[in-house]
């Protein structure tokens, strides 16, 4: 008998631990185009108590551990690419505590972007949070993980610029606490004790995040998008520029595409505006489409094609049947604004030469700080010529990101080895420390972030 | 290519000058209008050119059916003046390119109904009052195979339409249809008014969807039973080219027993939904439109309408949640025709709005 | 069989598994999916089961009876159908459906499926009960055999044997003996609808049912039918057909609601619960019939009618479907489906879960007793209600 199977049934149930071939299947493969590596268990844990067991466990016999939350990124971070076990976090799916004055929640890290939605909606509707436009069965810890950004990145950032307070299993199986959660006191503040940032951005590769506290911001009454449409793609970075400049929208995004044949050539830059009042919405919509961007409808050089009341929130994406086929991938670059024309311009060479519709799509961080800009390949998952090729895509946008001076969001294996190769020297060197301290036998999701 | 059929010694020798007196967008007096129409008849720049919002009315003021609007349009294209900004024009223009391959062309010998490019809206066109139709444009993967193309006119594009209708017709006709019902009003006066305007042929016998509906309400007569519904009905802009079939709104109200309410903005005096105008190049466009959908609400509030019946599905679109904001249910003339025949009920035209 | 022979081969790997299915209306939870919420394994969501599909007709995986299993377990409650935004979701449950008829095909179904449709073959019923025995619940009434009356009132193996089940089938005959329809019973002679056979992949068993009933009812001149179960309800009115079975078919909510409606049915006693309406997937999901059952509800005397969250086309299945009720692959845990919407009607304070399906009578009445909750809770059918409303 598989005595680690059975350890493994001791500490979650039989029922929520596998090695069969249907499990080890199923959990082998990642939605997108990297190619599948079987895990040899797949557990599906409750507590954190069950985790630390299983990290324990894993410690003790020095197997590999990989984390999965929706197994939603496609950038193939969750794949066992040296086996191991694949702890399967949604069934860790608590709402723990919402706050509503100090506007945070504590939550696991399994609750998925659907369920916080609905959850805050039925609950504290004067509350929200920023939602990545993932479908909803991605994780909101996921997204933080990976440092992802949603639909309120543009007043506040990345999703992990949001984290309140953490609670982690390490790869010792010690379970610590960040933030004021630590001092025993409520799940209100990161700061400002001693900073450790050890756990977002590192592809699970430094522990477990079991829970967190993330911000929450106030949902006015009305939401709603309003869309711009410029033809030259020049104009972007001055356009976004100056619309940021007002500090009122809760979201921009900037998106070109080959398909719908409306979207080719021109680029839709969509602002959501939120308001309690009509009043207020009134003001905020005058502020941005005439005050600021007048000067470009009388010019001819773009035009406001209207506002919709309501946000689809969830968003529902149709984006993985581009082709009929089940599926997409694609490149974030987190970007300089200023690069959107090469982004847009040699983005669309790409897909061009790989015989792929073009999708490019770009989300305002910050203030215009930086932009989250994604170019998509959508591929036939029956046909392995086109997944060859959006591979190909894939690894040229990589090297393209680079090139125009931008840092790959979420890289899969690729694009990791493309960013350690350019990192600074003592960077390096202090992660290899920190990896070496924190997880010496090198069980956390192996083969992602291998510096050593 | 495609001529308009226009006469210019109308112009010289009207006494009326309603097309741009009586215009709703514009104050003009006579002796201005009739210098600025021949203006515009010798294909001279005017400032009407500029300030035209596009509603199409003009159409139905000319009392000689000349097509001033048709030529304005003309007139604007040729001198480079269009209404919209220049990325929302090409946006316009590749909309309605066919991407997804072909449609299936079934032959049907009998009557059908064209969706035109409104294919999501199949749920519009249920029960009795449609039985034996056959559908086209069924399927929104193919609806632009079907789209009348007289978008164009909002931007300065006539060229457009008259290089793309033709191949439009000629899918149509490939289903060898009886006669084909018009979804849209917009549909029907591509077919009628402005084909013979411009002398393209039509090989198929088009219906305005209320003319249809009347004469199917009155085959079903005995099923009717008063709706007693206090009703507005917002006339789009594409109704200035069949004034002749505006009757039978009120036809159909009177048919099923709904109470037209009376208000200021309707008929020859209806006002645009908004929508062409709230991106228009002129200054201050959004907050005119803005300012007309007031105007126009207001009206139909005061009213007293509980309802706001649409023919158009982009008026419904622009104004159906600034309607229900005021407690107004927006609605298509077909399911208003299905609560009095019994098939649907007053309460799933309020959920389904 | 190969992945190219198997009819949904051009769509099958168009699944994105990007989770949209296991979702309710609402999103709030990721339990939505029958299996998936019991099992919580990725390969029991939908997107797995079509998935593994793949893999097996691919031959990237054998089979085996857990890949049998988890195919079994997907009710047929088209969740993943109403929530998955892509084209191809129309198809999403003949997917699974044909995926099955190719393992009965084969030959290789879990013991617990060939059980099943072994019983159905030898007996008309799936629980192997003797045919005589399928009058047993007209105990104490008189009811005619169907001879030319207005309707055959069609039970159901699982109203006819189900010592639970029968209750609802008795209450429904008293009311609409009470209320002077002319309806009939085929009494012994009737036998199962095969509903659960054809989604269970049965195709040829299935053909065999619905052929003998077809000329049962044309024989006797059936031309309207009142079904107890929607899953009868389903398979007279949407499989029947194409093989030449045309009749009228109502389930008994439509005919009770218009004994209401026109005053033939009326009521003497109090309900005074609070009652929520738990919906059956084949009157819901998959015939869009959600008001009916709720009319006749709301104008029950006193009752205090409530919505679950999870209500319409974004209930919960009570994990009955597909010969579940029987086979019962998504029991035996408190994450079972049916014991999922126990506790939710429990939480929001329901005294009484209404159903309208034999199925969803006896899935849930297990569940309240498997959660302890007998004396806090009960699932009573509509005829049940009605019937106690009208102190027969």
């Amino acid at each position: 008998m598989d005595s680690i199977y059975n350890a493994l049934c001791d500490i979650v149930g039989k029922e929520y631990c596998s090695n069969l071939p249907e499990e080890i299947y199923i959990y082998s493969y990642d939605l997108g185009t990297a190619e599948p590596k079987k895990p040899d268990y797949v557990v599906s844990p409750r507590t954190v108590e069950e985790i630390q067991k299983i990290v324990l466990l894993a410690r003790d016999k020095n197997i590999p551990l990989v984390p999965l939350g929706g197994g939603l990124s496609l950038a193939g971070l969750a794949i066992p690419q040296k086996g191991g076990i694949v702890i399967d976090l949604k069934r860790m799916d608590s709402i723990i505590e919402v706050n509503e004055r100090a506007r945070y929640a504590v939550i696991e890290c399994g609750v998925s972007q659907g369920q916080l939605i609905s959850y805050l909606k039925k609950h504290h509707p004067n509350l929200t949070h920023s939602e990545p436009g993932a479908p909803p069965a991605a994780t909101v810890a996921g997204n933080i993980i990976i440092h992802g950004q949603g639909d309120l990145a543009h007043p506040y950032g990345f999703s992990s610029d949001m984290v309140l307070g953490l609670e982690v299993v390490l790869p010792s199986g010690d379970i610590i606490r960040i933030g004021s959660c630590a001092l025993g006191s409520g799940w209100f503040t990161i700061h400002p004790l001693p900073d450790i940032g050890l756990f977002l951005g590192w592809c699970r590769t430094t522990g477990i995040i079991t829970k967190l506290s993330i911000k929450l911001f106030p949902a006015k009454k009305i939401r709603g998008t309003g869309t711009f449409v410029v033809e030259d793609e020049e104009l972007i970075p001055e356009i976004i520029y100056k619309i940021t400049h007002t500090q009122i929208p809760e979201d921009i995004i900037v998106y070109s595409r080959a398909i719908p044949p409306f979207a080719k050539g021109l680029h839709h830059i969509t602002v959501n505006l939120a308001a309690d009042s009509e009043k207020e919405l009134e003001f905020k919509q005058e502020l941005i489409w005439d005050d600021t961007l007048g000067e470009y409808i009388k010019n001819d050089l773009g035009g406001y094609l209207g506002f919709t009341k309501e946000l689809e929130r969830p968003q529902i994406s149709k984006t993985s049947d581009y082709k009929k086929g089940g599926g997409f991938e694609y490149v974030g670059g987190i970007m300089p604004i200023d690069t959107y024309p090469q982004c847009y311009i040699r983005g669309r060479e790409i897909s061009e030469k790989h015989d792929i519709p073009y999708t490019v799509t770009a989300r305002i961080i910050g203030l215009a700080h930086s932009m989250m800009f994604a170019w998509t390949y959508a591929f036939n998952r029956a046909d392995e010529e086109t997944i060859k090729k959006a591979r190909e895509a894939l690894y040229e946008t990589d090297e393209l990101v680079i090139e125009l001076g931008g840092v790959i969001w979420k890289p899969g294996i690729y694009g990791q080895r493309l960013v350690m190769d350019r990192l600074h020297p003592g960077t390096k060197n202090l992660m290899k420390k920190i990896k070496t301290i924190i997880d010496p036998l090198g069980i956390m999701n192996p083969g992602n972030w291998e510096l050593l | 290519m495609f001529e308009l059929k226009f006469n210019q010694d109308l112009c010289y020798h009207c006494n009326t000058q309603a097309c741009l007196t009586k215009c709703k967008f514009m104050d003009i007096d006579n002796a201005t209008a009739k210098n600025e129409i021949l203006k515009i008849v010798r294909g001279e720049d005017s400032f009407v050119l500029h300030e035209c919002v596009t509603c199409y009315a003009c159409e139905e003021y000319c009392p000689y059916g000349n097509h001033p609007f048709y030529l304005i349009v003309e007139r604007q294209e040729a001198l480079g003046i269009t209404p919209q900004p220049l990325p929302l024009v090409k946006r316009a223009i590749n909309i309605s390119i066919p991407f997804r391959g072909e449609p299936e062309i079934n032959e049907i010998n009998g009557p059908v109904i064209n969706l035109g490019a409104f294919s999501q809206l199949k749920n519009k066109i249920q029960g009795k009052l449609f039985d034996g139709l056959s559908i086209i444009s069924s399927d929104e993967r193919k609806m632009f195979h079907y789209f009348c193309q007289l978008m164009y006119l909002h931007y300065g594009k006539i060229s457009l339409i008259k290089e793309r209708l033709p191949n439009v017709i000629s899918t149509i006709t490939k289903h060898k249809p009886a006669e084909v019902i018009c979804f849209h009003d917009e549909c029907y006066g591509a077919y009628t008014s402005f084909c013979n305007a411009y002398g393209i042929s039509v090989p198929f016998r088009p219906v305005h969807l209320f003319e249809y509906l009347f004469s199917r309400l009155i085959k079903l007569r005995d099923l009717i039973k008063p709706i007693n519904i206090k009703v507005a009905y917002q006339r789009p802009c594409s109704s200035r080219l069949c004034p002749d079939k505006h009757l039978y709104v009120n036809r159909i109200f009177e048919l099923i027993g709904a109470v037209l309410v009376k208000r200021q903005f309707s008929d020859e005096n209806a006002l645009c939904c908004g929508l062409t105008i709230q991106g228009q190049k002129k200054e201050g466009s959004r907050k005119r439109a803005l300012e007309i959908q007031r105007k126009n609400i207001e009206d139909i509030e005061m009213a007293g309408a509980e309802v706001c019946v649409f023919n158009c599905p982009a008026c419904f679109d622009t104004l159906s949640i600034k309607l229900k904001e005021r407690n107004i249910i927006p609605t298509f003339m077909s399911d208003l025709c299905r609560i009095s025949i019994g098939e649907i009920s007053f309460n799933d035209i309020k959920m389904s709005g | 069989m190969t992945l190219n022979d198997f009819q949904y081969s051009n769509i099958i790997h168009r699944c994105f598994r990007c989770g949209y299915c296991k979702f309710p209306v609402d999103w709030t939870d990721v339990n939505n999916c029958p299996p998936y919420a019991r099992f919580r394994m990725e390969s029991y969501s939908c997107g797995g089961r079509l998935w593994l599909t793949r893999a097996w007709l691919n031959e990237q995986i054998n089979w085996s009876e857990y890949l049998a299993e988890i195919l079994y377990s997907c009710t047929t409650c088209k969740n993943c159908e109403i929530k998955c935004p892509l084209r191809f979701n129309v198809d999403i449950v003949n997917m699974v459906v044909s995926a099955r008829a190719e393992m009965v095909e084969a030959g290789k179904v879990p013991k617990a499926v060939k059980d099943f449709l072994q019983n159905i073959e030898l007996y008309g019923n799936p629980y192997g009960a003797s045919r005589t025995n399928r009058i047993a619940w007209t105990k104490g009434i008189e009811i005619d055999r169907y001879n030319g009356h207005e309707y055959l009132l069609y039970i159901g193996c699982a109203g006819s044997y189900d010592i639970r089940a029968q209750k609802s089938s008795k209450a429904l005959a008293q009311i609409l003996l009470k209320a002077g329809v002319s309806f009939g019973v085929l009494g012994d002679e009737e036998t199962c609808d095969g509903n659960e056979t054809h989604n269970l992949g049965e195709k040829g068993l299935f053909e065999l049912l619905a052929n003998k009933n077809i000329k049962t009812f044309n024989k006797m001149g059936v031309s309207k039918i009142i079904t107890l179960s929607p899953h009868a309800f389903n398979a007279f009115k949407n499989y029947y057909p194409s093989y030449g079975g045309n009749f009228n078919v109502f389930h008994y909510t439509h005919i009770l609601n218009s004994l209401l409606k026109t005053g033939r049915i009326k009521f003497s006693d109090s309900f005074h619960k609070k009652t929520v309406f738990h919906d059956p997937y084949f009157l819901g999901r998959w015939n869009g019939e959600y008001e009916t059952p709720r009319e006749i509800l709301r104008v029950i005397p006193d009752i205090e009618l409530m919505e679950m969250e999870k209500n319409r086309s974004g209930a919960l299945c009570c994990g009955g479907g597909s010969g579940n009720f029987q086979m019962d692959l998504l029991g035996g845990s408190e994450s079972s489906p049916a014991r999922r919407r126990i506790r939710e009607a429990y939480e929001m304070g329901a005294q009484i879960i209404a159903v309208s399906c034999p199925k969803c009578l006896i899935m849930l009445e297990d569940a309240i007793k498997a959660e302890g909750m007998d004396d806090k809770l009960s699932v009573m059918d509509i005829s049940e209600i009605v019937a106690k409303a009208c102190n027969i």
